[in-house]
């Protein structure tokens, strides 16, 4: 991987619109957004289910065309096939194939990018440890665990190696345990190769105690309602989680989800 | 482990008792109501046919099954070939699959003759008229399992950036897999019945040939016998296939049918 450029530009997400359309019924799904993350950058969007998170995500990675803005990686506006191959996108749902092991599951992105499968393999397998899959690596993902699975998943992106990386609720589908164990775990992979990092959550606290900003999203058509700048020292621990300052970045995302009104009782 | 292997005991051990079961209603009927040997001959006779004619048997099933095989190997490359094209091109989609279903309503027994006429009483058109039945089971699985793939699959490949062709080979043949090997079963079956209808229509060796002269010469055991013979054929080349795909596919296994599959 090349090294991190701190304070260049590595992705610019220029007024962003998009729209879906089924049965002649358009369906508007971005209304322009505006987004800017630094290589070595570390941001979350959070925003109501349905508001275009996942949308915003295919559009950087080149899976799906804006109706409008322009999409601005490393300095350069990309045609939606440019951008192939330019992040590491890890979608929401695990998407292991069945027919692949473990350990080829992981190794597909290199594949992918033209290495020699027994050479992808030998870079996967050094991995496994690291991710606590030991003893995995040739078992097939339907004899594997959620909390796995998940692994299996984020170890095939990270293992692309890219500048870039797109996480569409990487933990959503884990327990508690796992989740507060990944999200560790990603940080300190991210303490060390210091990727740009697009996430998207769910969950105000886990996006409070990776980002560097958050970018909370309204409903739909999704645009961006609010930019929190997170200021808690790195390396982050748990123990930031109950701090003064932690709380107060709390609050203010929740009120921008509109969620602190739920407490409020109408008059 | 344990279970498994108890499970295959059991499974052959009932349609076996059954089988010998039947054999044995045969004999007794057909010795009580002493019906003539060349009506119906008891299977004590089908097996006495069995030990005397084995070589004659063996002679002719070698050529039924060089048919089935020559003809199973041709309809899979063509099955493939028309499925891989179907999936690859919308236009040819809206051209060939209507044909490819089209062409199923002619009914064999108009095509063998024919055959016969332009291919004569060789190996050949035995060859083509087995092709012919196996052809649109392997075509349309494999249009299926090619079409069955998860989308988001090939997007997730997309996103890295890998080219049609590796799209091809590392997500759309595998998910293809299951749907063309469960063709191909049913295809090696039809296979048979094809290789038997056309030595049946005009030949000079072979099971079908071997059936008709012997029933002609009211050898009515030795109908029997190659009867078996093709019956035991059949399930053979079905096992076959389904342990070359265990052996080929161990992940099947821990598929429980869309129990777990994310
Ligand atoms: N392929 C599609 N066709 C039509 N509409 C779609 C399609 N994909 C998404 N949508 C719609 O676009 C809107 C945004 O979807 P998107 O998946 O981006 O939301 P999201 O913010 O990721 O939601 P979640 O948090 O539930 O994952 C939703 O209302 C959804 O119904
Ligand atoms: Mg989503």
């Amino acid at each position: 991987m090349d090294a991190p450029r701190p304070g260049t530009l590595l992705l610019t997400a220029r007024d962003i619109t998009a729209h879906y359309e089924e049965d002649g019924q358009i369906l508007q799904a971005l209304d322009n957004i505006n987004l800017t993350l630094e290589d070595g950058e570390f941001v979350a969007l959070i925003g109501p289910s349905g508001c275009g998170k996942s949308t915003l995500l295919d559009i950087v990675s080149g899976l799906y065309p804006q109706s409008g803005g322009d999409i601005i990686i490393d300095g350069e506006v990309l045609t939606l096939s440019q951008r192939l191959g330019h992040a590491a996108y890890m979608r929401q749902r695990d998407l292991l194939m069945p027919w692949r092991t473990a350990l080829d599951n992981a190794c597909l992105a290199l594949e992918a990018h033209g290495l020699p499968k027994k050479q992808a393999r030998q870079i996967a397998r050094e991995r496994f440890p690291e991710f606590g899959l030991s003893g995995f690596e040739d078992a097939y993902p339907a004899q594997l665990s959620g909390g796995m699975r998940q692994r299996i998943a984020f170890l095939r992106t990270v293992l692309t190696e890219r500048r870039l990386l797109l996480l569409d609720e990487p933990f959503g589908a884990l327990d508690a345990l796992n989740r507060v164990a990944l999200q560790t775990w990603l940080l300190s992979l991210w303490e060390r190769e210091r990727q740009g990092v697009v996430l998207v959550t769910h969950d105000v606290d886990e996006a409070i105690f990776l980002a560097d900003q958050v970018a909370v999203l309204s409903s739909r058509p999704g645009h961006v309602v609010h930019v929190e700048h997170i200021d808690l020292p790195r390396p982050r621990t748990r123990q930031m989680v109950t701090s003064e300052a932690f709380l107060g970045h709390r609050a203010v995302l929740l009120e921008g989800l509109g969620l602190l009104e739920v407490d409020v009782v109408p008059v | 482990m344990k279970t498994t292997r108890v499970n295959a005991v059991t499974r052959w051990v009932w349609p076996l008792v059954l089988l010998v079961a039947l054999g044995l209603v045969w004999e007794m009927a057909v010795r009580l109501t002493e019906t003539p040997r060349w009506m119906l001959p008891p299977p004590s006779a089908v097996f006495t046919s069995f030990y005397e004619d084995w070589s004659l048997l063996m002679q002719h099933t070698r050529v039924t099954l060089v048919e089935v095989l020559i003809g199973f190997v041709l309809a899979l490359a063509a099955g493939i070939a028309t499925g891989v094209a179907i999936d690859s091109s919308r236009i040819i989609e809206r051209a060939v699959y209507p044909l490819l279903i089209a062409s199923q309503t002619i009914p064999m027994v108009v095509l063998a003759p024919l055959f016969l006429i332009w291919f004569g009483y060789g190996l050949l058109p035995k060859v083509l008229i087995t092709a012919l039945v196996a052809y649109f089971p392997l075509a349309v699985n494999t249009v299926d399992g090619l079409k069955s793939g998860d989308r988001e699959i090939l997007a997730l490949l997309r996103s890295m950036g890998a080219s049609r062709w590796q799209r091809f080979r590392l997500a759309k043949v595998p998910a293809a897999l299951p749907s063309i090997f469960s063709g191909a079963r049913i295809a090696v079956a039809f296979c048979v019945i094809g290789a038997v209808f056309g030595e049946l229509v005009g030949a000079k060796e072979g099971l079908g040939y071997l059936m008709e002269r012997a029933a002609s010469q009211f050898e009515t055991a030795r109908v029997f016998a190659a009867i078996f013979i093709l019956a035991f054929m059949g399930v053979g080349l079905f096992v076959s296939v389904t342990l070359l795909e265990r052996i080929l596919l161990p992940w099947r296994r821990y598929i429980s049918d869309g129990s777990r599959g994310n």
